[in-house]
Parts: structure tokens; C-alpha cells; sequence
């Protein structure tokens, strides 16, 4: 990973978020998005509104596009994947991102503005504005990359399996370097959806408590330009990913976390490790009830007692099809900055977490971190990160 | 750029004159007239009788095609990795959802929001096979076909075994219609699997020099279905199946991305 930045309500970029993490100082706030916002707390990026899109992607000019121009101006990120397309050629650069929610926003706002006819008034009518792959086509037009281009949507694993979709085109030789990560924002569908589940907590998400009563939704943008290791030894390592499925149930968890473990490891057997070399563990941790009792079992299972492990989502709230990269760039912070963070919000620990769950930041650094992510539809992916300067 | 090469072990299709492959097959090679009314509500063998009956429509043309692929193909669901793409999901649900919201956002369906995922054909599709492999759900816009068609031969190559890869979309109900121009329910599926020996063309994919023109089947029926339903992009490459001679296509898989294919017997 030669680059890599991270924008949501714990910060605009990298260095921000290690400033949130380190500090220990949350992003979430009482909900005041929409006119009629639920009794919950989220996770906003603030100035979207102000922050239109480049004149020439006007006609896919949304919330999700606006964040997604944020985050790529952040931490340098623009001109290091421009440099790449320069060094490699555009067409030898993939972008794969991943999202759950993509433009959504744009079409709620376009059913409260029907015409009489019952059409979309002519500025919501462009189809593009309306498809998942919205965001992909603004990244890849907007870089001028014309590699190898899809959108994940396997809800809240999508941009965490996006790594893995990279690394196999990368080897394969149908790309020298790909721009991952993914997107997601803040919109009807996704508050008033995770509200009709009883997913929200109507206070600050507090991920393994013994008293958590469920998520915070937030938003955020990430992203990541992969190269092959030889392009920069020192820069941290993707060394290993897992994909599963739990063939359970659409939104719940398989009680053993069958999937999960399936995924921890493929991604170890992928890198060559054992689950004794992993320092840090960024765990799902949503804060759901369901979530954290079964995730909560299987990390106690799998990892030694030296392993930390915690939930970033105080931070930032749960960002859906944006959760993957964010807390991929997490685990880099961690690999980079020397510290592995603990969890927000979480007073007494669910007496299934063991010895590995971290409450306070540790400071110590790691060397190999690995993020897990858990979608519905019981879908898995887990991806291993070490320090740059491996083999 | 290497060259991907899989053998085409099982195909499955399913959408207005095209119900199965051996049908769709007859039409495809001028044998049989296309009939463009309405098929039957898709009852995907592979799927409980319960969610047969209560899934959305999506899920049951991507699972009809899937099952018949992996019939084809003689291959055990459980043990195929699978890659779902759609232009747009699940729209009937989205129009549902946006329409909800505006009128009482309280009262959205949990079950309706759950099924809104995109990867929604591709977690029943799992839970229904007992598949634990990686699921994967894409979109490429109108190049879906061919970026799923990417990704599985990908897939293929990365592992050495065969994946489950289906395309799939429904028609733009309500307001969404003026903007997304699908009137028509379509899926296709094929199974994948490294050029062994067993019977199956082999397809060859590279990418095309850039301005390839895009191939398409010569027939008004399928121009229509095609403006209907991007994901009846497809029919170039069933077409080509079809005939099982040596053949080279052209298709989308991105807006200067277009994937050159070769088949041959």
C-alpha cells in the first residue's frame, strides 16, 4: 500500500484520524440528518453540503460522489494515484471500490420530487446517478484510469473484499496498481432500514459492552493504491485475505461464526501465519447485540492472550459498505504510528470477550494487524496487514 | 495482459422467449421463433419452496439460472464460489424504499431493507445451497456482463476450480422507470471452470485493443431485450455458445474496457 487515507466523522484523513484515535476523541453526535431524524446517534461528515463535484461529473453530483472527491483529496491521495497512471499507464491502473449504499441518497431525493406525471423531474433523470456503480464511474473518470473497474456491494464487507479482488487482477497481471477502498453516506434508507431492524442504539454505539443496545450509522471515504511490494519495500503489506460465507441467514450472524472463522483463516493460510503472529485484531464490532456476542467468542478462540483486539466504531460509527477501508486504514495507522487502539465507549466488556479485548490504546507497536468485516447476506471478509520492510 | 482461459461447464438462462437453455439455445440459432410475452414466475429448483414463493424477483431469475448452470454442469453448489452481478440490484425494492420514505419512514419493512442489498440473490443463493465459499456481488453499470464475466474467469484462474457466475436484472418499476430503461426481468449463469478436459467450449478472454467495436446478436428481438435489460448483454455470448463453433466476440466490461473473447469447441 504506497498510499492510503481515511475520511469520516473521526476525521478529514489519515493523520486526523490518528490524531481522533490517539486522543481517544469520538466523531459521533446526536443524529440531526434529515427533517424528521430518529432519536439516534451518527457518525456525519460535516461541509458535504458546501462541496459539489468537479463541473463535469455535475449530472452524478450526490452526497456519496461529494465524499468520495473529499476523501481523494486527502493525505496526498489524488496525486499518488495520478503518479501512478502516469508511471503505469491508465489502463494498467484497476479501481475497485466497494459500497453499500453508492448514490441511494440522490434517488430518495429524487421520489420527493416527482413530477405530476410521476417521473423524475428532468435533473434527477440521468440513469447513471441512480446505479451502485455511480461511485466508480466518478473515481475512474475523474482519474482518467481505464483498467479493470468494479463495484463490490456485499453490504458491510464490501470494501474490505475489494483488497482481494485488487491483489488477484494485480498478480494475474491485469493491472500494475489499483485504486481500493469505498464509500458510503448517510441517507433515509439505510437510518429508517437498520431503525426497522432494531439495529440502532438510541445512544453513542458502544461496540462489547455488556449493556450495548446497538449501531451508530456514520459515513466515510477510503482508499488505498496497491501496487506489487517491489514498487516500495517499506510501505505496509497487504499479506493475506479470507472470503466467506456464513449460509446462514440474511441478517444474523451464524451463532459459532462459522463464516468468520472461515474467513480469519483463509487470510492466515494466505499470508503463511499463525493466529499467534497477529499483535492486533480490528474486530466488526458494530455494537449490535447479536454482532459482538458471536465475534466476541470467536477472536477468544482464535487469537493468543498477546493479541489486543478492539472495535473502532466509537470512532466513527458504523460506515457499512465503507467499514472495510476504514478500518484497514485504521490497522495502518496502527502499523505506521506504532500504537494499536483500543475501543470507545465501552465500560464493562461482555464477559465473552477475552484476555485479547482492548478497552484503553495500547502503546506498543504492532507488526501484523488484521481487520475483520461482516456483511449481511453472511458475508465475510478478513484481511491481513504487516509493517513495510517484509520479504 | 494474460490471457484467462475456462472451459464453460454448465450455462442456464432465463427471461421473456428465452426459458432455459436448451430453448434459448434454439432461438439463438434460428431454429425456434422468439416468443417476447411474459415466462412463468422463475421457480429455482435449488431454492426452499418457502423462498420460492416469498423472494424477490431478483433472487428467483439469478437462482433459476443458477440452478440450471450447476444442473448443466453436474457441479455441487455448496462447493462453487460464486460472483452475482447486476446493473442494478434489486430496483423493484428500491422503489419500494424511496417511496416509503417519503410518505412513512417509520414503517419501512425490516424484511424489504434486508433484501435491499445488492449481494441479496447472492446471500440466498448461499444460504439456500449451503455454500460457504466467498460471494461476491458486483456491478459495472450496462457492463455488468462482461466485468462479472472478468471477475469469475479471474477467480477461476487465482483458485484452479470452478465458480458459480449469474447477471441478472429486473424492470424499473414507478418513478425510477424515467431514469433506469429496464422493462424486462433477465439472468443468465454459467459455470466456470479451468480448461480441463471435460466437455465445454473453452473461452479465451484478453482485453481488446481500445475502440473494438462491441458485439451484439443480429436480431430484433434481441436489440430489444437488450435496450430492456443490460444484463441481456449476455445473449452475444449464449449466442455464441449456441453455435459451439469457433468464434471471437467483443463485449463491454467497462466504458474503455472491452474484453475479447474467444470461443472455441
Amino acid at each position: 500500500m504506497t498510499a492510503y487515507t481515511a475520511t469520516s466523522a473521526a476525521g478529514r484523513g489519515s493523520t486526523a484520524f490518528h490524531a481522533s484515535l490517539r486522543q481517544r476523541r469520538g466523531g459521533l453526535r446526536s443524529n440531526d440528518f434529515g427533517s424528521d431524524p430518529l432519536p439516534c446517534w451518527i457518525g456525519r461528515v460535516d461541509g458535504l453540503e458546501d462541496e459539489p463535484v468537479p463541473g463535469e461529473f455535475a449530472t452524478i453530483d450526490c452526497r456519496n460522489n461529494r465524499l468520495a472527491w473529499l476523501g481523494l483529496q486527502q493525505d496526498g491521495f489524488l496525486a499518488a494515484a495520478r503518479e501512478a497512471i502516469a508511471r503505469y499507464g491508465a489502463d494498467r491502473v484497476a479501481v475497485v471500490l466497494g459500497t453499500s449504499t453508492a448514490s441511494i441518497g440522490a434517488t430518495e431525493e429524487a421520489y420527493c420530487r416527482v413530477d405530476e406525471t410521476g417521473s423524475f423531474i428532468p435533473s434527477y433523470r440521468d440513469f447513471l446517478l441512480h446505479s451502485p456503480h455511480s461511485l466508480v464511474a466518478f473515481v475512474q473518470g475523474l482519474l482518467g484510469a481505464t483498467g479493470p473497474a468494479f463495484t463490490v456491494a456485499t453490504a458491510c464487507s464490501s470494501s474490505a473484499k475489494v483488497f482481494a479482488q485488487a491483489e488477484r487482477l494485480i498478480r494475474l497481471g491485469w493491472a500494475d496498481a489499483a485504486i481500493v477502498g469505498g464509500v458510503d453516506t448517510l441517507c433515509g434508507s439505510v437510518l429508517y432500514g437498520f431503525n426497522a431492524l432494531q439495529l440502532v442504539s438510541d445512544e453513542p454505539c458502544r461496540p462489547f459492552d455488556v449493556a450495548r443496545r446497538g449501531i451508530s450509522i456514520g459515513e466515510a471515504a477510503g482508499f488505498a493504491l496497491l501496487e506489487r511490494v517491489a514498487a516500495r519495500a517499506d510501505a505496509p503489506q497487504l499479506l493475506g485475505w479470507g472470503e466467506s460465507s456464513d449460509a446462514h441467514h440474511m441478517s444474523s450472524p451464524h451463532p459459532q461464526g462459522l463464516g468468520a472463522r472461515l474467513a480469519i483463516a483463509g487470510a492466515l493460510e494466505r499470508a503463511g501465519l499463525a493466529a499467534s503472529a497477529v499483535d492486533y485484531v480490528n474486530m466488526h464490532g458494530t455494537a449490535t447485540p447479536a454482532n459482538d456476542a458471536v465475534e466476541a467468542v470467536v477472536v477468544a478462540e482464535t487469537f493468543p492472550e498477546t493479541t489486543r483486539a478492539s472495535s473502532t466504531k466509537g470512532w466513527t460509527g458504523h460506515t457499512l459498505g465503507a467499514a472495510g477501508i476504514v478500518e484497514a486504514v485504521a490497522c495502518l495507522v496502527a502499523l505506521d504510528r506504532g500504537f494499536m487502539p483500543g475501543t470507545l465507549n465501552c465500560t464493562a466488556p461482555d464477559p465473552a470477550c477475552g484476555p485479547q479485548f482492548a478497552i484503553d490504546n495500547v502503546e506498543r507497536a504492532p507488526q501484523i494487524a488484521l481487520s475483520s468485516s461482516f456483511g449481511f447476506g453472511g458475508n465475510n471478509a478478513v484481511l491481513v496487514f504487516g509493517r513495510g520492510g517484509r520479504a | 495482459m494474460s490471457e484467462l482461459v475456462v472451459r464453460v461447464a454448465g450455462i442456464g438462462v432465463y427471461g421473456p422467449g428465452l426459458t432455459g437453455w436448451p430453448v434459448a439455445a434454439a432461438v439463438l440459432r434460428g431454429e425456434r421463433e422468439f416468443d417476447g410475452a411474459d415466462p412463468p414466475r422463475p421457480a429455482p429448483g435449488l431454492l426452499p419452496a418457502a423462498e420460492r414463493r416469498r423472494a424477490p424477483d431478483t433472487v428467483l431469475y439469478a437462482s433459476q439460472a443458477a440452478t440450471e448452470a450447476c444442473a448443466m454442469a453436474q457441479a455441487d453448489p455448496a462447493q462453487l464460489p460464486c460472483i452475482f452481478s447486476s446493473t442494478q440490484g434489486d430496483i423493484a425494492i428500491t422503489d419500494y424504499m424511496c417511496a416509503t420514505l417519503v410518505q412513512t419512514p417509520r414503517e419501512l419493512s425490516p424484511t424489504k431493507f434486508h433484501n435491499s442489498v445488492h449481494n441479496a440473490a447472492a446471500g440466498y443463493w448461499s444460504i439456500a445451497t449451503g455454500c460457504r465459499e466467498p460471494a461476491t456481488a458486483l456491478s459495472a453499470w450496462t457492463d455488468s456482463v462482461g466485468a462479472g464475466l472478468l471477475e469469475a474467469a479471474i477467480q477461476v484462474a487465482d483458485s484452479g476450480a470452478p465458480v458459480l457466475f449469474a447477471a441478472y436484472d429486473v424492470a424499473a418499476p414507478g418513478p425510477l422507470h424515467s431514469a433506469v430503461p429496464f422493462d424486462r426481468a433477465f439472468a443468465l449463469a454459467f459455470v466456470l471452470a479451468p480448461p480441463d478436459s471435460a466437455p465445454g467450449m473453452r473461452l479465451a478472454l484478453r482485453r481488446a485493443a481500445d475502440g473494438a467495436a462491441r458485439d451484439a446478436v443480429d436480431a430484433d428481438w434481441a436489440r430489444a431485450l437488450r435496450a430492456q435489460n443490460a444484463s441481456a448483454d449476455g445473449l452475444a455470448l449464449l449466442q455464441a455458445l449456441a453455435a459451439n463453433a469457433p468464434r471471437t466476440l467483443h463485449i463491454g466490461a467497462g466504458p474503455q474496457l472491452t474484453l475479447r473473447a474467444e470461443f472455441a469447441p
